[in-house]
């Protein structure tokens, strides 16, 4: 077998089925009809045919934030590989694995202008944890084995293979000696014994300690190292919007979320918190507005994989580099328990003077009264994909994510299109799963060509379309903000998305008033097939509380 | 506080790491004042020179953003008084008859070398620190310097006085 000779796009493929990957999404085209072929048969990886390279991307990355596994996603040479960039970029902001293999012209024509050449390698740089262009077949297969090594160690993020057509072609017996040779890639994974004691120390002798946790406690798998040490310390758990889900959101001790949007006693806990416990989060300017004035009361303890993030927007006073799981194990294994009965007390009282609350009204569809049906239908346990915008800040106030992964959105880049495909990933991932994309009428029409994927692999994901027929938030914004100048927010007539899903062959459901909601979505629900759930809310409804940009919990409107 | 540092950054040697590391200064809007790379005494090991002049944090966070770029071995910000920085310079001066002495007996001065000579023009070669090109370069700019090139600082730490 090691002396058998094989063509790269066979490399490609045998590779991949030795890291385990059971699922592909991609598109072909001219330079990588070569992978196509070898795929062609191939039993045990199912390849699903989005309809648009941004769909795959965006679909193979809710498939790894789903299952924890690394996402993989095949795209032709130039304008294939050029629509891979917002989802790149999208997954390397949120630290989530994927191995993008596009194809690339033949080596003897890159740098010539080629039909369909864009360098995709360049191009990638900024956007990827790492990126290869491959110009020798001999080194594929160790390039692809440290692909996915990268992929899914340290601070997980997207690598870019770009295969040239040659390489697909041309022949290469097997490397024999394959161990990894990374001598500058060793991600610190442990943390200092030394620091994790100071931390502890901290952590006993603080009286209004508060836990920040964001996306890394997710992708670490510590979510239940988080709830021991929540319960043993009995400290209150704040959550960005990356790391909902990592505690339960009807726990005592959820804060929910904290930041522009978050609750306001999430935001007032931090504020008067005198040891403030970062886990796996980065300090992002929607959690801390204007940093200076952020857990200014606060000794910082910072636990994160990335060093590069210690101290990056706030200095902090214990910064602790490592795995949170393994970090968190160690803490737990001497801290001491308390009760904090005062703290506790104080918090709950907070949370009674400031509930998360809107207006409700029987007249109009209010967007914040489809989430919580939408929560009680599933009773939590669904996994739930955003868009961005408004109705993504309302599914992170009103649904109560109860575990981890159960939220699948775009929390650093935020891109509008990617809640859809994602869904189609996640559902593919996680078979048994509820999966429900709450989504914008902006938001959906952006990536609305993958009802067609859903359609054609049986997925039976579910749509809730906020139909408010604005660009919601930046409505929004320009209404507090821009004196109420609504420059080219109004999407104008809306198009008929039953009529939409019904040409796609799937199922649509037009809810317009409050009465239908809750049997709309019990219906959805029932389908063995995609829904696609038009509901029109009330079109100029904001999302509150809101800190405005740049400033703190005493600037809070709403 | 702005103030000039060496970055010395080994890095696996290999086609693309360039764009990399220059990327990342870029991006940082962190202006780089020279660079120079070449191979160390490992062939497969490349030693980037960087020479930047900036804000203490925004370095901080520069070398940080090194650190994790997969390729980059190791980064140390050299400071000046415990390292050996030279560089070298190649400056063509005008001239005439009657200031062709003088600007050699300059360059005689910074041990420098004439390798080229025209009627019009003296070419000197000049090795150093900073310091020493900068010194050149301010006393031969009254002649009139028509071109001149630069390879940008290497720097290496001094051993001795450890």
């Amino acid at each position: 077998m090691s002396f058998l000779k094989r063509k790269g796009s066979q490399v490609i493929i045998d590779t991949l089925l030795k890291q385990g990957v059971d699922t592909v999404f991609g598109y072909p085209g001219g330079q990588n009809i070569p992978i196509y072929d070898a795929l062609y048969g191939v039993k045990d990886i199912t390849h699903i045919l989005t309809r648009h390279e941004q769909g795959a991307i965006h679909a193979a990355d809710g498939y790894a934030r789903a299952t924890g596994k690394v996402g993989v996603v095949f795209a032709t040479s130039g304008p294939g590989a050029t629509n891979l960039v917002t989802g790149l970029a999208n997954a390397n902001m949120d630290s989530v694995p994927l191995v993008a293999v596009t194809g690339q012209v033949p080596t003897s024509m890159i740098g010539n202008d080629s039909f369909q050449e864009a360098d995709i390698y360049g191009i990638s740089v900024p956007i990827t944890k790492y990126n290869y262009l491959v110009k020798d077949v001999t080194k594929l297969e160790r390039v692809l084995v440290e692909a996915f090594h990268i992929a899914k160690s340290g601070r997980t993020g997207p690598v870019l293979v770009d295969v040239p057509r040659d390489i697909q072609t041309s022949e290469v017996v097997s490397d024999k000696s394959l161990e990894l040779r990374l001598p500058s890639y060793q991600p610190s994974i442990k943390g200092h014994a030394k620091q994790i004691i100071e931390a502890t120390k901290a952590i006993e002798s603080a009286e209004k300690p508060v836990i920040y946790a964001g996306g890394g406690v997710l992708s670490s798998g510590a979510s239940e190292e988080l709830f021991s040490l929540a319960e043993t310390g009995s400290i209150p758990v704040a959550m960005t919007l990356m790391g909902l889900g990592s505690f339960p959101g009807t726990h005592s001790l959820s804060l929910g979320m904290l930041g522009m949007h978050g609750t306001k006693y999430a935001n007032i806990a931090v504020a008067e918190a005198d040891v403030l416990i970062a886990i796996g989060t980065r300090f992002s300017d929607r959690v801390t507005g204007k940093p200076e004035h952020f857990a200014v009361n606060a000794k910082i303890i910072h636990i994160d994989i990335d060093p590069a993030e210690i101290g990056k927007i706030k200095k902090c006073h214990i910064p602790i580099v490592g795995n949170c799981k393994m970090v968190l194990k160690v803490i737990l294994e001497k801290l001491k328990p308390n009760k904090r009965e005062k703290w506790v007390a104080k918090l709950n009282e907070l949370k009674k003077e400031f509930p998360m609350a809107y207006s409700d009204s029987d007249k109009v569809i209010k967007p914040q009264y489809i989430i919580e049906q939408i929560y009680e239908a599933t009773k939590g346990n669904a996994i739930i994909t955003t868009d961005v915008g408004q109705h993504q800040m309302w599914t992170a106030q009103y649904y109560k994510f109860e575990n981890p992964r159960t939220l699948i959105t775009s929390g650093g880049l935020g891109t509008m299109g990617f809640g859809f495909p994602a869904a189609i990933g996640a559902k593919i991932g996680c078979p048994k799963k509820t999966v429900v994309n709450i989504t914008g009428d902006g938001s959906f029409q952006m990536t609305i060509q993958e009802i067609a994927t859903a359609v054609q692999y049986k997925i039976p994901i579910k749509v809730a379309i906020l139909n408010n027929g604005y660009l919601g938030m930046v409505r929004q914004w320009q209404e507090l903000f821009y004196g109420g100048r609504y420059s080219e927010t109004d999407l104008g007539v809306s198009p008929d998305f039953v009529k939409i899903a019904e040409g796609y062959r799937a199922k649509g459901i037009l809810v317009q008033r409050k009465e239908d909601v809750k049997s709309a979505i019990a219906k959805a629900l029932e389908m063995e097939e995609p829904v696609i759930m038009d509901f029109r809310v009330d079109r100029e409804e904001n999302v509150m509380p809101m800190i405005p940009p740049g400033g703190t919990v005493k600037n809070v409107l709403g | 506080m702005e103030e000039k540092h060496t970055l010395s950054i080994l890095v696996r040697n290999h086609p693309g790491v360039l764009s990399h590391i220059a990327g990342l200064f870029a991006r940082r809007a962190y202006n780089i004042e020279s660079i120079a790379a070449g191979v160390t005494e490992k062939p497969d090991v490349t030693r980037i020179t960087i020479v930047v002049t900036g804000d203490e944090d925004v370095l901080e966070q520069v070398i940080k953003q090194l650190r994790k770029l997969i390729d980059v071995i190791k980064v140390v910000d050299l400071k000046y008084s415990d390292s050996i920085t030279r560089e070298l310079a190649i400056i063509t001066v005008n001239c005439n008859n009657e200031t062709r002495g003088e600007i050699i007996e300059i360059s005689d001065v910074f041990n420098s070398t004439v390798v080229d000579l025209s009627e019009s023009t003296v070419t000197i070669q000049v090795t150093g620190n900073d310091r020493q090109i900068k010194g050149i370069i301010k006393l031969l700019s009254r002649f009139g310097i028509e071109e001149m090139a630069r390879t940008g600082v290497i720097a290496l730490p001094y051993k001795s006085v450890r």
